[in-house]
This record gives C-alpha cells, structure tokens and sequence, in this order.
C-alpha cells in the first residue's frame, strides 16, 4: 500500500495556462487589496484589550445568562459596561469597558475589575469568572508600540533575506506580492471584527513568511529554468515553473491548512481567530504565488529577467 | 562516479558535489542518541520523579493553562523624587547652617524635580554655591546645582532617578515576595521588567484582590509629634488626613522613629476595648529614639503615620520605655491582620501600582489545555494521514520525523524549563505543519529526478542536493522573522515566537538528517529497482 502515493493534487505532465489569466489575478488583487485599505480606515481594525486598554471580564453563571439583570447590577455599582455579550456557550457572558479617561485613570481601571466581579457575582450567585483582565492606557499604548516594533523589525528581516537572496527584479516582485498580501490580510480582518491584539500581531508575520517561503520555492524553479531553457519564451517558462512546483506548492499549503484548522474549531476564545486569519492567510499566500507573483516577473519583461540570470552553461 | 551503499562503511568516500548516501555506524548511533535523549527529557512531563536525586526538569505551563493571576506593578518614581527632594532640602538646610550661611524663600518644585532658596545676600551666592555642591549624591551625578536670578537651584537628574528606581525595584522585589509568601500563595514568580516595574505571576490565584490591596500600600510607617497647633500647617509641618475623625491634622515633617525600626509586629484583641489591634516591637536603636521622645513630650499627641495618613495620634501619658506598643484604629481581623503582615514584611521604598492585571480562572485554564491538547493531536493526525496518502512510503518517513519533531521541541522545552501558554502550543502545531515541508519538497524532487529516467540512487541523491538549500532557505526566513518576534514582542507573542524558533531548529535535524537517515536505510536494505514517489 505504501509503495507508492494514492493520490496527488494535479497529475505530473499536466499543464494548466496560468498566464492566460495573469491580468485577471492582478486586476482581482488590486481591486481587494485597494477594498482592503479602505476597509482599514472604514471601519477601521476592532482592537483587542492589549492595544486599547480597558477591563474585559468574561464569566459563566449557573443558568442561562440574563444579560438584562447583569447589565443592571453592573450600572447599580456605577459601571457602565460597552458592551455585555455571549460568547461560548448561552451561560458565557463577556462584560467589556474601555479605559477610563482622566488623571487616576491607571488606578480606576484597576478598581473596575474588581468591579465588575464583586457586582456580577453577587448579582447572579455562583458565577464562575473565567478571565478578568484590566489593561491601564500606559500599558496598552506601550504594547501597541511594542507590536508594531516586532511587526515592523520581522518585516524588515524578511526584506533584507529576499533582498539578498534574489535579483533585483525577484526581489521587488516579491515584495509587492507581499504587500499586497498583507493589505489583504488586513482588510480580512477589519470585515470579520475580529480583534486585533498581541497573537494576531503574531498571526500576520507567520503568514508573510510562509507567503516568502512560497514564492521562494517558485522563483527558485523559474531561475532554475532560465537558465534551463535558454529560448523558451518567458510566459511559456514561467507557465511550465509553477506547474512544476504545483503539487508541492499545494501540498505545504495543505499541510499548513490541516495543522491551522483545529485550531480554528477547538481552539477557544483566543485561538479562533488568530487560527482563521492564519487559515485565510495561506490561501491568499499560497494564490498569490501562481497568480500575482509569477505574472508580475512577465510584466518586468524577458530581458530584465534574462539579464539578471547569470548564463552558465549546464545541463 | 556512485558511491556505494554499505550501512556499515567503516571509511565512507566523501565527495562535496554528493549528499551523504551511507551513514557510519556511529553516525547512525549518534542520531538515534539524540532521538532517545529526546524521549528521555520529555519523561518528566509525564511521570512523577523516581527519586529526588535526577534532574526532573518539565515545561511550565503557563498562567492561560494552569490559571492564575498576572500583576504589572509600576513603581512611583515622582515618589522617589519627592522623597529625595524632602532629603536633600534637609541637607541643604543643614549644611547652610553649618556653614553659617542664610537662606530664604526654601521652594520644592515635583514636577521639574527640582529646589531652590534665595540667597541672603548677593555675596553669599558663590559660597552658597560652593556649598550645595559639596552635599553627599547617594548616587554619582545625582543632581546639579546652578544659580539662576539670585537663586540657588537644585535640580535631580533624570538618570540618576532611573538608577535609584532599579535599586527601589530591586528592594521592592524582596518586600513584595515576603509580603505574598505571608498570603500563602504557591509558588509565585517575583521578576524585574525594565527600569521601574515588576512583574508578578500568581498561579492558581484566581481572585487577586487582597494581593492588590497589600501591593498597593507602600506601608510606611512613622512616628511623629503633632504641630504646636494641629490645626494649621506651619514650617515644619504638614496638614495629613486623619483616619479617625476624617478630618485633618497638622503632623511634623521629623520623624521621630520609622517602620525600619520594628523588628516584629502582630494582630491581637485589645484587651480594654475588645477591638482588633497592632501590636509591634521595636529594636534596641528605635527603642531608645522612642524613650526619649515619650520622655521629652509627656502630655502632647504623638501620631502613628502609615503612608501619610494619621491613624491615631494618641496622648503621651507616661514615658514608653520597653520599645513595644500597640496601634488601635478601629481595625477588623483582616485589616489588623494585614496590616500586622505590611509592618512584619517592610515598608516599599516607593508606591506600586497595579497598571495591568490579567487572570484566568481554573476552569477556563483546563479548557485551554483541553483545546490546545486536541487541537495539537487533531492537528497532528491529519497532517500524518495526509502524507500517507499523498506520498506512501516516504511520507510515512515524514510522520516518523514528525512525531521526533514533536519529542525534541518538548524536549528543548523541558529541559530549559521554558514556560508553554496556548500561543505557544499554536507555535508548535504550526511548526509541524511547516516541517513537513521539507519533505514534500525533497519527494517532489525525487518523482521528478525518477521521470526523468533516473536511477533509483541518483534521483534519491538529486532529490536531497537539490532540496536541501531550499529547505534552508525557507527555514532561514521564518527563523530571522521570529526571533525579531521574541526579541521585540511581549507576552504571548513571545511564547508564540520562541517554540517556533525551537521548533525550526528541530525541523532541521529531523528533515534534513533524521527522515533522510530512514530512506537512506530503506533504500540500503531494500534496494527497490523503483522509488515509492
């Protein structure tokens, strides 16, 4: 049985034009990507506690939960939640307050929480707090900052690593291929709400580099050709390169996918959407390998491309 | 030329165009060493130690898995300077006297940190100067001393206030510990974080809200005499709040006698008014300081200050001479108790504050193990069938890499006693995903290399030469991404960022040396006139 593999993604010799629909996949990617980056500015990114500030306390009574009395026993001990909502299951309820403004905001936040618990637990008796996080103004401007460093420093590092690694007109193929990666990501974000914090900070840099990592694998195969294939015009090339790495390009992707998928179904309230951003993010990297990255080596033309290869002579 | 394959080549030919196709027995023995040191170091996560003699190092889970409280404290550095401003003016009071010289108009500035006196006359100014200059720094470069518009000015300098808040923070650490001990907590985590904060961990406290109330009270405790009228702040004294009759009482600035010098304090029942009271001890130097004043001052009203609040000021009837007393304040059990507690543990050098607190009840810590463990086998078992499926034998390598893979990041883990949250969990199932990238790339290489009509050992050598950069390449990539996460990132990230970076190291060896060791023995044994790809 094991002899030899049962199943495979796209039978080897086969051929599929994925140049013919180059300026589709552009023409697509622009337009959500352009979507993306108004999306980020309206509405906006729903930001997490780490960055915003604030008490979050997430509790589960004994019954169903009655958001009407906990709202009311909240506002009776002089707290006025944002938002008092279900997650989870019917008797999961999240209380949710923005940062306090004004000279003792620090320590307000911190007598919220306590707030907050003391009220609901004495309002519904037997209420279990499962989370209580108070996150004062100092704190979450610095994590911000602190996310955007890593993010910003990370994305340096893989500039400089493709910089290195490929001729200039890989390099700079790349690099917009990612981008536009990443404003899409983004844009994914701000339409599913879901909250960016810390672990999603972490979430879009393993998708910029597995992106990176897959268009490594695919330009390797179109420099390899080049200097292969010496006559072969490039759409013909280019079209032959990504069919050659198809299957392992979309076996990572599977792989990747299957490993980020439980995670998206069973890995509760933290995980969930750092695992579907991660499970959107290898789609969109792994397409824009074939479908933005390769046509925009076209679009530079032959003899940049040709130039750039070295013509040694093998094979 | 083709070297042949013996598994037990006592001299294998190398040649640097080809990948290693023979592995020596030592070779061999080495990589199922590390496989087994792997196995071995992961044991203490799952049994209890035989004995208490062998190094039993486990991962810690972190406070998301086990439940917990997380406290960020900041220390008050205006504190600090405010404190060190009231000293220096002491000094500079003092070293002028001596110096014969006159001063007026003694100002203390907090926000710019800084003092100032006029001078007595303009001829005084460069003695004065010279003066100032000459007081004791507790830390080099402390402060400056400048003359502006007649006036004298001392100004703290920014750094050296840094410096003596990482002493402040250093000294804290030790109170704040003595002072969660005497809670009872199991197993806390005390750590410096940056020039003026504190990071404190708290497993399995759910509710932290009395551990806030003791951080949060600087406990200093002092013994001062009352202004000659208490109704009105004069020079030498300061209007404080008066905790018994909510009113406000003018205190002196001296202190007579502080916290440091009790040596030991409890709560007990006071026997004439059958109220809860302090009762504490004070060492032989603050004993004596306590005679003389009670001496000196019969019949006027000495008050009990903790944290500039009167919490009695009660009249001196006789002399107290034995060095102990006790402090009624209209205390309950827990006050009396805790604050019984604050004087034993020592006062703080300066206010802490809670700026971030962060805590996860038990319950929600199990389902997070519970998700983050089924979420790693689901996540495990489906990338393993997969490579069955889709590449046979040499996929069934992979899974065995794989399941090493998973070992030696344990591994790593345990025996650097690392901390493991949920994101780090996500770090090690998204590593495996990864991984296996290296295999799907070197079997892609070989089915190629095989139709292209090679022979079984060359394409098998092809295949490797030509991943193996890639495969270094890629890794490379991801590792400089997340170790700039670690370097730059802060709590989960972190996490997140260091099993990762753990868990491409490990990729690498089982990728590159540990699948390829089992083909290459396959292939030695076997010897199939066809590949499996």
């Amino acid at each position: 049985m094991l002899s030899r593999p049962l199943f495979r993604f796209v039978r080897d010799d086969r051929r599929i034009n994925f140049m013919r629909g180059r300026h589709m996949g552009l023409i697509v990617s622009a337009v959500l990507s352009i979507a993306s980056v108004i999306l980020f500015f309206e509405p906006g990114l729903k930001l997490g506690l780490d960055f915003r500030g604030g008490v979050v306390v997430e509790a589960q009574t004994p019954a169903v939960a009655d958001f009407g009395q906990l709202r009311t026993a909240l506002e009776h001990a002089g707290i006025h939640p944002d938002t008092v909502q279900a997650f989870g299951s019917p008797r999961d309820v999240r209380i949710s307050i923005s940062a306090p403004q004004g000279a003792d905001r620090e320590a307000q936040t911190q007598k919220l929480v306590d707030g907050v618990k003391n009220a609901i637990t004495q309002a519904v008796p037997g209420t279990q707090v499962l989370r209580a996080d108070a996150v004062g103004a100092s704190v979450s401007s610095e994590l911000f900052r602190d996310g955007l460093l890593a993010l910003g420093f990370s994305l340096a590092m893989i500039l400089i690593y493709i910089w290195f690694r490929f001729e200039r007109e890989f390099a700079i193929s790349a690099v917009v291929t990612l981008i536009l990666d990443l404003t899409k990501t983004i844009g994914f974000l701000a339409i599913t709400r879901f909250e960016f914090d810390l672990v999603m900070v972490a979430a879009l840099l393993t998708i910029l580099g597995y992106s990176t990592n897959d268009k490594v694998v695919v330009y390797d195969r179109i420099r390899e050709n080049l200097r292969k294939y010496r006559t072969m015009p490039l759409r013909e090339l280019l079209d032959l390169s990504i069919n050659e790495t198809l299957n392992r390009t979309l076996g990572t992707s599977m792989t990747v996918f299957l490993a980020a998928l439980p995670l998206a179904l069973f890995g509760g309230s933290t995980l969930t959407g750092f695992a579907t951003v991660m499970l959107f993010g290898i789609v969109v990297g792994t397409s824009s390998s074939i479908f933005i990255a390769a046509p925009l080596l076209l679009l530079m033309g032959e003899k940049r491309l040709r130039r750039e290869v070295p013509m040694t002579s093998q094979d | 030329m083709v070297p042949t394959i013996f598994p037990t080549c006592p001299n294998p030919p190398r040649t640097s165009r080809h990948v290693m196709m023979y592995y020596s027995r030592l070779r061999l023995l080495g990589v199922a060493g590390i496989c087994l040191i792997g196995v071995l170091l992961c044991l203490p996560n799952f049994l209890n130690a035989p004995s208490s003699s062998l190094p039993w190092r486990q991962v810690h889970l972190g406070l998301d898995l086990r439940g917990g409280s997380y406290l960020l404290l900041q220390l008050d550095i205006q504190s600090l300077e405010h404190d060190r401003l009231q000293s220096l003016q002491d000094q500079a009071r003092q070293a002028l006297l001596d110096k014969s010289l006159g001063y007026r108009d003694f100002q203390h500035d907090d926000k710019s940190a800084s003092l100032s006196f006029a001078a007595r006359s303009d001829a005084e100014l460069a003695s004065d100067l010279e003066a100032m200059k000459a007081l004791p720094a507790a830390v080099p470069g402390e402060f400056t001393v400048a003359q502006k518009d007649g006036r004298i000015v001392l100004a703290l300098q920014h750094d050296a206030m840094l410096a003596r808040a990482r002493e402040a923070v250093a000294q804290s650490i030790e109170i704040v510990r003595r002072r969660i001990d005497a809670t009872g907590a199991i197993d806390p985590s005390i750590a410096r974080e940056g020039d003026d904060r504190i990071v404190v961990e708290l497993p399995g406290v759910s509710d932290p809200e009395r551990i806030k109330t003791l951080l949060g009270t600087t406990a200093k405790l002092t013994f001062r005499l009352l202004a000659a009228n208490p109704n009105e702040a004069g020079p030498g004294a300061t209007m404080l709040d008066d905790e018994e009759t909510h009113g406000k009482l003018a205190v002196q600035d001296h202190v007579d006698v502080d916290g440091t010098a009790l040596t030991n304090a409890g709560a007990v029942i006071d026997e004439q008014t059958g109220g809860w009271a302090v009762t504490f001890k004070l060492n032989s130097a603050g004993a004596q300081s306590f005679a003389n004043v009670t001496r000196t001052n019969v019949g006027k009203r000495f008050a009990i200050v903790l944290d500039n609040k009167v919490i009695e000021a009660p009249n001196i009837i006789s002399p107290i001479t034995a060095g102990s007393g006790q402090i009624t304040g209209g205390f309950d059990a827990r006050s009396a108790s805790d604050l019984a507690l604050l004087l034993r543990a020592g006062a703080l050098p300066a206010p802490l504050s809670v700026i971030e607190q962060r805590t996860i009840g038990p319950s929600l810590g199990a389902a997070s193990i519970h998700a983050g463990v089924i979420s790693l086998g689901v996540g495990f078992l489906l990338v393993v069938v997969f490579m069955v499926l889709f590449y046979g034998r040499f996929g069934l390598y992979a899974d065995v890499a794989l399941f090493a893979n998973l070992i030696l990041m344990l591994a790593i883990l345990s025996l650097f006693q690392a901390t493991l949250t949920l994101p780090g969990m996500a770090g090690m199932l998204l590593t495996l995903g990864m991984a296996v990238d290296a295999n799907i790339l070197i079997n892609e290489r070989i089915r190629e290399e095989v139709k292209r009509g090679r022979a079984p050992l060359q394409a098998l050598q092809a295949g490797f030469e030509r991943a193996t950069s890639t495969i270094i390449d890629s890794n490379a990539t991801a590792f400089l991404a997340h170790v700039m996460l670690f370097v730059f990132g802060t709590g989960p990230v972190r996490n997140f960022a260091l099993t990762i970076t753990i868990g491409i190291i490990t990729t690498l060896f089982t990728t590159l040396v540990l699948s390829r060791v089992l083909v290459v023995r396959w292939y030695a044994l076997a010897r199939p006139k066809e590949l499996p790809v």
